[in-house]
């Protein structure tokens, strides 16, 4: 502790202050007596104060002095630490940390960007990292009483420059708040926990923060330390604050999730429709880029003809960029165009659509390493040979792989294979070492965009889309319509063996014998060679799969999640009635 | 045909057969359509038999520049085969027989060279040694299992390559297993049914080789995993006896590396000797040496563009080839830029080119820069026939051009002089390389730069012998040039080495008179002893006498720096340089060493940068509130620390476009809005995941995980 506490002499120590704490200092304020009282009140309050922080004046006043605390904290440090103009304002984006206050703060600037249309949104990145630090130093809460004091020093400071959408909260508590620091001392690790815990149960945290509360009281008030300095050594190194920043686990943001906004989510289908009624602004500017990139065409053409492969970066979908060289360059040639983006692609299915229908190769391959020697080998004999590959996003989850990688970095050092690529990744020239590199040859080119990623990301999983499934469900239903209705039961009875065991995390499917009797009971086979014949229908269809499991019997799995099942059955009892 | 689907990811487009016979040759491509200039296909050709040359021209230094290390290999590999051949019942011999002769072949970092390398070397070894080389990578052998698979198939590939097709019948039932019995089994066999055929082909290393050895090249060694080294060193050393195997290790590192990969249990069976290639640095200067820093390419690189080119390779990959491929990039560009780069070619074509020379071109002529400077320089009346009659303006150009030869020619020598001169100076003021004092001399007048001057004021203080070598080296170089254009220099230089030679015995009478003078200050007190010491210090300085050795080195001090002022002036100065000297450096940076990080915050960071809006504008670090839905959410997800919640962002999002929309159009905010701007957020955020700023996260519901840190 000791040896702690001498580091922390030179090095800013802050701590977290918690709403409790926050509290606190106010119901202290209002009447050091009432205190107990206060207390009960407070017991009351919780869940309040977490759902709705800002909707009731009191809370507000908890707001005002946590954001002083913050800040006296940061503002002082931010005025040290950044030489430039905007310390103050970018300070004041800065401190906003913390949960509520965080979300407030995106708001605020939001409304700040907002006001006007020239009104500009100062940032500092490199604020950025302090702050998290500050956070995670708080997150550990060893020290005891230091933690305020730093705050309290600097109040002269920050009050000097506060940042003006603060200064009226700044004003109004600064008498009570030196007395009183101290009671947040022991405090603040509980208070970390109830953080936490704050994401799990509303209850929890009630009874957490009881317990912190009734701590509170008879906590021993310790003797200020000497004032800490707060200067930080600027040249704190860079990594050091990575890594104190990455420490914790513990990130605090607020607690609002998409289901208590009213707002539904929505699938692709709407997101596309609405989109669609929105017009793009800058649209004439965005043509004047477009146009830039589409006189590089020819030159593109030259460069891949001379043994140069051809890479575009930038932000915004490239697709159809590559579309319009497509359309104007490649019509007499034989070119394969590749949607990164699509989620089932892998380098076998580029490889096959190269020999089955580019080299009209029917036979099969051991490996996808003997098909891509056998590739490259049928190119190098036959030079007259020429192919064009397009591959939209080249990095994309599927194809970022080190062997997909290696395999079309082998296809395009052919000199009869040209490949014109995009990537859109932040870190996509990671996927390539120096051996790749030279393989690929490179030509990079800068073509931004700024047309959306429509086409890119309609296949992703955004949080924010709902899994329509739309799409496994009618062609479920288009496949099962043109079986019989022997089949349909059959099927049917391993959905709902499916749905029954969904939430068993061991179930891996239901084993032949088992469905074999099923079907009996239910008379909709009568040997165990009908029912093979059936799945293998189904299987043809990919409506099942199967698995051998380790005792060798073979399992039966429905690759389709259970959602889409359930409302699979749903319409087909519909119909059925 | 569409290009998207649910179902697939590849779309293949065939065109028909007719439509496929007309396609474009290449030439048609060549056309700058911002240049109107008529004669794109020569320039492509030329472009074209340019490339040519210098790509086999740097084909022949690799070769040479190899050609001693793979010589030595060879001795290796042939010494310790016969060693093994002899197969003699000595002790000693007996122990060595357990040691896989193994070369450890030091190549350097810049491992995209090294493919060539191997490539060139199996060619040399399957010509001079055994057909039977095998080379392997890391990538193919996770385990022994595959390592020997691997080993097994490409040895019979050699055995086909060899034989004719009888052989594919013994191709089959290999699948099955392999080991290294069944190897050396193969070995005995193939080697009993190839020995008559060798000797009825008499080739040179038939006699040599009953059984010529196996050689198997582990390319980049490094990269190996340890256990299968070992168990592979293992098991062949045991199968030696039958199986002559010999090893060559690529190291890219160090030979250490060998001792921290096999113990030493492992490492005592092997017998490795070190062999180390040319380092790429020294490869690199040859390569300048041969390609730029001469007459005999018309084609030359500015200051800026050099400058790309070996920061690149000194900072970025040690990559002769990627250096190369850098070059061949700035030879296509200067030819598809430059209209006038039809006139990068050899001097008798390049004049018999400019008399087809049309109106147009002759225009792009007038219109360069150095062309006009020249023009101004001349007489009113020249320059009103230059710029009016094209026959004395064609005239004209083929004069300049011949200069521009001339030039290029005495340059490159001048240049080896200087560099002979100050390449031997302490602390290199003018650069240890001779690259580096061509980037020097290529930018401005070097003679008005510091170093110069000091480099200046050290040579004068040189030694004699050290100037006498210095000398001798430069009139070797004067004298390799074929062409007389510095034959007087040539001259003055071997004058000077005899009167250098002569010095010697005009020294020898200057020492006995000091001998003299010196035996007149012996036997003297202390007091005549200082003022004669003084006396002498006067004489000294009212004559000023300069040795003759002193006179002749101020004298050929001033020569070199004479020559440097005549013929080293930078390319700028001369009529028409444009039409050899590339200059875009920034065309090759951006191609050859993109940096996509930077353009993707830019263009998040500060639309306007690209999207030339006077809306858009905004102070530095600043957005404004009608930019790109990306832009705007990436401001807002900056403001956050790990995690970031949705709703916040979204409500921080709406706050934002909705102030924007309001200005535009005055209207309250309908429902259908808010949705729509939901939609956008969700685009927004969608875009930044796919960008990789964000990630979804389970830490926290409705939150995603933010993966920069700081700004980017």
């Amino acid at each position: 502790m000791s040896t702690l506490q001498l580091k922390e002499s030179k090095v800013l120590n802050v701590q977290f202050v918690g709403d409790d704490n926050v509290l606190n200092h106010i119901f202290d304020r209002e009447g050091g007596t009432k205190l107990k009282k206060e207390k009960a009140q407070l017991l009351v309050n919780p869940q309040k104060i977490i759902k709705k922080p800002v909707c009731e004046s009191e809370k507000n006043d908890q707001e005002v002095l946590k954001d002083q605390n913050y800040v006296e904290v940061l503002g002082r440090n931010i005025q040290d630490s950044l030489k430039n103009g905007s310390a103050v304002d970018g300070g004041n984006k800065v401190y906003s940390f913390q949960q509520r206050k965080h979300s407030e703060e995106m708001a605020k600037l939001a409304l700040e960007l907002a006001k006007t249309a020239r009104k500009v949104v100062p940032l500092d990145s490199k604020a950025d990292p302090e702050t998290k630090k500050k956070v995670t130093r708080k997150g550990k809460g060893h020290s005891t009483s230091e933690k305020v004091q730093p705050e309290n020093n600097n109040k002269a400071e920050c009050l000097s420059a506060p940042p003006r959408s603060l200064r009226k909260r700044i004003i109004v508590p600064v008498s009570h708040c030196d007395s009183e620091s101290e009671y947040s001392a022991s405090n603040s690790e509980d208070d970390e926990e109830a953080a936490r815990d704050d994401e799990d149960a509303d209850v929890v945290v009630l009874s957490q923060k009881s317990r912190a509360q009734s701590r509170v009281l008879p906590a021993p008030v310790s003797k200020g330390t000497p004032l800490k300095k707060m200067k930080r050594d600027k040249a704190s190194d860079l990594v050091e604050e990575y890594f104190e920043a990455h420490s914790s686990s513990k990130v605090l943001t607020s607690d609002r999730t998409l289901q208590k906004l009213k707002r539904a989510k929505m699938d692709q289908k709407m997101l596309r429709n609405l989109l669609s009624k929105f017009s793009p602004s800058f649209s004439a500017e965005i043509e004047q880029l477009n146009q830039q990139h589409e006189k590089l065409f020819r030159k593109w053409m030259l460069q891949l003809h001379l043994g140069f492969n051809i890479v575009l970066y930038g932000l915004g979908s490239k697709r159809d960029l590559l579309e319009k060289f497509r359309a104007t360059m490649l019509q007499g040639s034989v070119h394969v165009v590749i949607n990164g983006f699509f989620p089932g692609i892998s380098v076998k299915s580029i490889l096959n659509s190269i020999t089955e229908d580019v080299l009209n190769h029917m036979g099969t391959f051991q490996s996808v390493l003997d098909q891509r020697d056998w590739i490259i080998n049928k190119f190098k004999e036959d030079s007259s040979l020429e192919l064009f590959l397009l591959i939209h996003n080249l990095d994309s989850q599927m194809l970022r792989g080190d062997n997909s990688q290696q395999i079309l970095g082998q296809l395009s050092s052919l000199h009869n294979v040209y490949l014109i690529a995009s990537v859109d990744h932040l870190h996509a020239p990671l996927m390539w070492d120096h051996a790749k590199q030279s393989l690929y040859n490179w030509l990079w080119y800068e073509t931004t965009t700024y047309s959306p990623y429509t086409e890119e990301t309609s296949y992703e999983n955004s949080l924010l889309v709902k899994q329509s499934g739309s799409l496994p469900l009618s062609s479920l239903i288009h496949v099962l319509r043109s079986l019989t209705p022997n089949a349909r039961g059959i099927f049917r009875l391993l959905i709902k063996f499916q749905l029954d065991n969904q939430d068993s995390p061991s179930y891996i499917g239901l084993s032949f014998q088992d469905f074999y009797q099923q079907c009996r009971e239910a008379f909709l086979v009568n040997s165990d060679l009908t029912l093979r014949a059936q799945l293998t229908e189904f299987r043809d269809h990919k409506l099942i799969k199967t698995k051998k499991g380790t005792d060798g019997v073979e399992y039966l799995l429905i690759p389709v999640d259970s959602r889409t099942l359930a409302d699979f059955l749903e319409k087909e009892e519909e119909e059925a009635s | 045909m569409a290009t998207s689907s649910v179902s697939k990811g590849c779309f293949v487009f065939k065109p028909d057969i007719k439509k496929r016979k007309i396609s474009v040759p290449i030439e048609d491509y060549f056309n700058n359509e911002n240049l109107e200039s008529e004669d794109s296909k020569l320039r492509f050709e030329t472009y074209h038999l340019l490339w040519q040359r210098m790509k086999s021209e740097t084909e022949q230094l690799q070769e040479e520049l190899n050609k001693n290390l793979f010589d030595n290999l060879v001795d290796f590999l042939q010494k310790s085969h016969s060693d093994f051949q002899k197969n003699s019942s000595n002790w000693g011999c007996q122990m060595k027989f357990r040691e896989i002769p193994t070369a450890a072949l030091i190549l350097g970092v810049n491992v995209t060279d090294h493919d060539l390398i191997f490539k060139s070397l199996t060619e040399t070894l399957q010509n001079n040694v055994t057909p039977y080389v095998v080379s392997l990578q890391a990538k193919d052998c996770p385990d022994v299992k595959h390592f020997l698979q691997k080993l097994t198939s490409q040895l019979m590939d050699c055995c086909v390559d060899g034989k004719s097709k009888e052989v594919k019948s013994v191709k089959t039932p290999k699948k099955t297993n392999y080991s290294m019995d069944s190897l050396s089994s193969w070995y005995m066999t193939v080697t009993q049914a190839t020995c008559p055929k060798m000797t009825i082909k008499k080739r040179t290393t038939s006699s040599q080789w009953q059984s010529p050895p196996v050689v198997l090249i582990l390319k980049n060694m490094e990269s190996f995993s340890t256990k299968v080294l070992q168990d592979f060193i293992i098991i062949s050393s045991q199968h030696l006896h039958e199986f002559p195997l010999i090893l060559i290790f690529g190291i890219a590192t160090s030979p250490v590396i060998i001792h921290r990969l096999l113990p030493h249990a492992v490492s005592s069976l092997l017998c490795i000797e070190l062999f180390q290639s040319l380092s790429c640095k020294e490869h690199l200067t040859v390569i300048l040496d041969k390609l730029l820093l001469t007459a005999q390419f018309p084609f030359k690189i500015s200051k800026k563009a050099l400058q790309v080119l070996t920061n690149i390779f000194l900072y970025h990959d040690f990559s002769i080839q990627n250096f190369i491929k850098g070059l061949k990039l700035s030879l296509l560009e200067h030819f598809y830029l430059q209209p006038l780069s039809v006139l990068c070619c050899d001097l008798p074509e390049a004049k018999k080119r400019i008399k087809f020379f049309s109106v147009n071109q002759c225009e792009n002529i007038r219109r360069l820069p150095s062309f006009r400077r020249y023009v101004e320089n001349q007489a009113s009346r020249k320059q009103v026939t230059l710029l009016t009659n094209e026959t004395v303006l064609k005239e004209e150009t083929q004069l300049l051009l011949e200069n521009l030869h001339v030039y290029h020619m005495n340059y490159f020598l001048v240049l080896r002089c200087l560099h002979n001169f100050t390449s031997c100076l302490p602390k290199y003021p003018l650069g240890r390389q001779i690259r580096e004092l061509y980037c020097t001399c290529l930018e401005k007048n070097i003679w008005d730069s510091e170093e110069y001057a000091s480099a200046l004021q050290l040579l004068r203080m040189l030694a004699k012998d050290e100037l006498m070598s210095i000398l001798e080296k430069c009139s070797e170089v004067l004298q390799s040039s074929t062409e007389k254009h510095l034959d007087s220099t040539t001259q003055k230089v071997k004058d000077f080495l005899t009167q250098f030679q002569n010095l010697d015995a005009d020294s020898k009478e200057e020492e006995d008179a000091c001998g003299s003078q010196s035996k007149g200050l012996q036997k003297t007190d202390l007091y005549h002893l200082q003022k004669s010491l003084l006396e002498m210090k006067e004489l000294r300085r009212t004559t000023k006498k300069q040795t003759k050795f002193e006179m002749l080195r101020e004298n050929v001090v001033n020569f070199l720096d004479n020559l440097v002022r005549v013929y080293l002036l930078p390319p700028e100065s001369q009529p028409l340089y444009e039409v050899v000297y590339f200059s875009a450096a920034h065309t090759l940076r951006e191609h050859l060493n993109a940096a996509p990080r930077v353009a993707l915050h830019t263009a998040l960071n500060n639309p306007y940068y690209y999207l030339k809006n006077e809306t858009l504008k905004s102070e530095e670090g600043c957005i404004s509130n009608i930019a790109p839905d990306v832009c705007i959410a990436y401001k807002l997800h900056l403001e956050c620390s790990r995690l970031i919640n949705l709703v916040d962002w979204s409500e921080a999002f709406a706050t934002v476009v909705t102030a924007a929309e309001k200005v535009d159009a005055n209207s309250t905010t309908s429902e259908e809005m808010n949705e729509i701007i939901h939609a956008r957020f969700i685009r927004a955020v969608s875009e930044l995941e796919l960008l990789g700023f964000i990630k979804p996260t389970k830490q926290k519901t409705d939150h995603v995980a933010r993966l920069t840190w700081g700004g980017c």
